[in-house]
């Protein structure tokens, strides 16, 4: 049973509700280093210390620098996904090269290493990854391989 | 005023069920005194670490109410890197004539389950899965394999020499060999490090004590100089754990290749000196980095070297001669402890069944883990 409703992990993060959603990065107005996500008001740019940034929404594309996968369920917390150490399925993790942007850290919706590799072009996607007892589904961003992202469209 | 090692002391690593942290590191304290053959009362200050303990220096109570100057200290997986810099540095600038540094730990089974927030990380960054340590190792030798021609044979070697080491060591943990194709065989936990290429956290203490250079010949047994210490912390552009973003635009190593180029300054000894060395093997893919992240061999020449045996005992450069943290585990506050400790009594020519041929005379130790920051330590006759 699902009520079909579906919540970001956290506000902030991306654009959504969107049909083209953007990770939603931060500029450092004086060294123009590009951060994500966009931060807290404390945060200082790591590198030249300015405290002022303004909001960039990122491409969403970009190509595979590096990844691994995650064989086991994390530990919970923090992890809060809703499947058990039985139920588990395997997901991978990697860095994302969004050209002269930034590198960003996320899921990847291809489990399978073998189906990954280095360099390969990447899209943005918005997944659910955990389900609350309600039926609302949990959503976070992940990178789909191009090739898959095309098959699906 | 220069600072040399003068006793070491080492509680075993492993799962003791009903000892505590504290219990470990009173007895790790007292087999370090008495290699030193001093006695409590003596200490002047000391510097004391650990991940699980929140008061590590409540350990005066086991040893004795002397009002010894006790500070805590914590820098992640090198918090012992800090507790020996700093217990050296107060002889150093003539502060103190004897000191000692402490490290003690005791963690639940399994990979480590903190709240982002401990490391300044957003809680979505947990919920999702992506807090995990683990994933940065897989990635960093991933793309290391990828750049510099590492076969996952290599990482197997690694482990396998490892377990090996640590059968030699009645202080270790995992003291059951394993083969290259067993470890092959075992899950994959992270592409492309499989269970037997990990660490695991653990229980342990360890202790050194330390005193003035030219007082040294009071005290028993054979002194060990202390060349150099430095730690460092990772700069922008660095490829570092825990990062939910990294620049693109420009690119610094690792903070284990400064404190490694520091610590050779201090030193006044380069990576051609070293005849032993202890570097964090978290994973086996981290061992192979950091081989050449601490100018011990250049990038990918780890595939030859390993498959050549010259980094077991009796190769060209021993590393981790009493099985790293892939045998012995990582009780963190005390893991660099336990790199000192082996580094001394290899120095001393006191290792036993494990011991280096042909009397080494400079040990390297090696520090690495979140949130990006590396320990270097250099020791010699």
């Amino acid at each position: 049973m699902t009520t079909g409703q579906q919540i970001p992990v956290a506000e902030g993060l991306f654009t959504w509700p969107s049909d083209e959603p953007r990770l939603i990065g931060a500029q450092c107005v004086r060294c123009g280093l590009v951060v994500f996500p966009a931060g807290t008001d404390t945060a200082a740019c790591q590198r030249c210390g300015g405290t002022e940034v303004s909001e960039k929404l990122l491409s969403d594309r970009g190509t595979l620098w590096t990844f691994t996968t995650q064989n086991f369920r994390p530990p919970g917390p923090p992890y809060d996904g809703a499947d058990t150490a039985e139920t588990f399925q395997p997901y991978a993790v990697g860095y994302v090269e969004l050209p002269g942007e930034v590198m960003i850290e996320a899921r990847l919706t291809e489990p399978d290493p073998a189906r990954l590799a280095i360099g390969q072009q990447m899209r943005l996607a918005i997944v659910p990854y955990s389900v609350r007892p309600d039926g609302t589904e949990i959503l976070t961003f992940a990178f789909t391989p191009q090739a898959a992202a095309a098959r699906e469209a | 005023m220069e600072a040399v090692i003068i006793g070491v002391g080492l509680h075993p690593f492993g799962r003791f069920p009903g000892k505590s942290a504290m219990d470990m590191a009173a007895s790790a304290v007292r087999a370090a005194l008495a290699d030193a053959g001093v006695a409590w009362p003596q200490v002047q200050a000391g510097y004391v670490g650990s991940l699980e303990v929140a008061n590590p220096d409540a350990i005066v109570g086991r040893l004795g109410l002397t009002g010894v100057p006790l500070r805590g200290v914590f820098n992640g997986c090198a918090t012992a890197g800090t507790a020996l810099a700093m217990a050296a540095r107060v002889i150093e600038t003539g502060e103190h004539d004897l000191t000692i540094a402490i490290g003690m730990d005791k963690h639940p089974r399994g990979a480590f389950a903190a709240d982002p927030s401990v490391a300044g990380l957003p809680a979505w960054y947990g919920q999702t899965g992506l807090f995990l340590t683990t994933h940065f190792f897989g990635m960093k030798i991933n793309r290391y394999m990828h750049d510099h021609g590492i076969t996952e044979r290599t990482l197997a070697r690694v482990a396998a020499k490892n377990f090996r080491n640590a059968c030699g060591n009645d202080r270790a943990w995992r003291r059951t060999p394993l083969s290259v194709e067993e470890i092959l065989a075992s899950p994959v936990l992270n592409y492309p490090l499989r269970q037997y290429m990990y660490c695991g956290p653990d229980e342990g203490a360890g202790a050194v004590v330390l005193c003035r250079a030219d007082q040294a010949h009071r005290y028993g047994g054979r002194p060990v100089r202390l060349r150099g210490c430095a730690l460092r912390s990772r700069r922008i552009g660095a490829f570092e754990v825990q990062s939910p973003s990294l620049p693109v635009s420009e690119h610094a190593p690792s903070p284990t290749v400064d404190a490694s180029r520091e610590a050779y300054e201090i030193a006044g000894i380069g990576p051609q000196d070293v005849a032993v060395a202890q570097l964090q093997d978290t994973d086996a893919g981290s061992e192979i980095i950091h081989l050449a992240e601490n100018g011990l061999c250049k990038d990918g020449e780890q595939e030859r070297m390993i498959a050549d045996g010259e980094t077991e005992i009796g190769g060209r450069l021993p590393v981790n001669t009493d099985g790293g943290l892939i045998g012995n585990g990582e009780p963190i506050g005390a893991s660099g402890l336990r790199q000192i400790h082996e580094l001394v009594l290899q120095l001393r020519g006191a290792a036993g069944a494990r011991q280096v041929p042909g009397s080494p005379a400079v040990g390297y130790a090696h520090l690495y883990g979140a949130p990006g920051v590396s320990a270097v330590t250099i020791l010699s006759r």
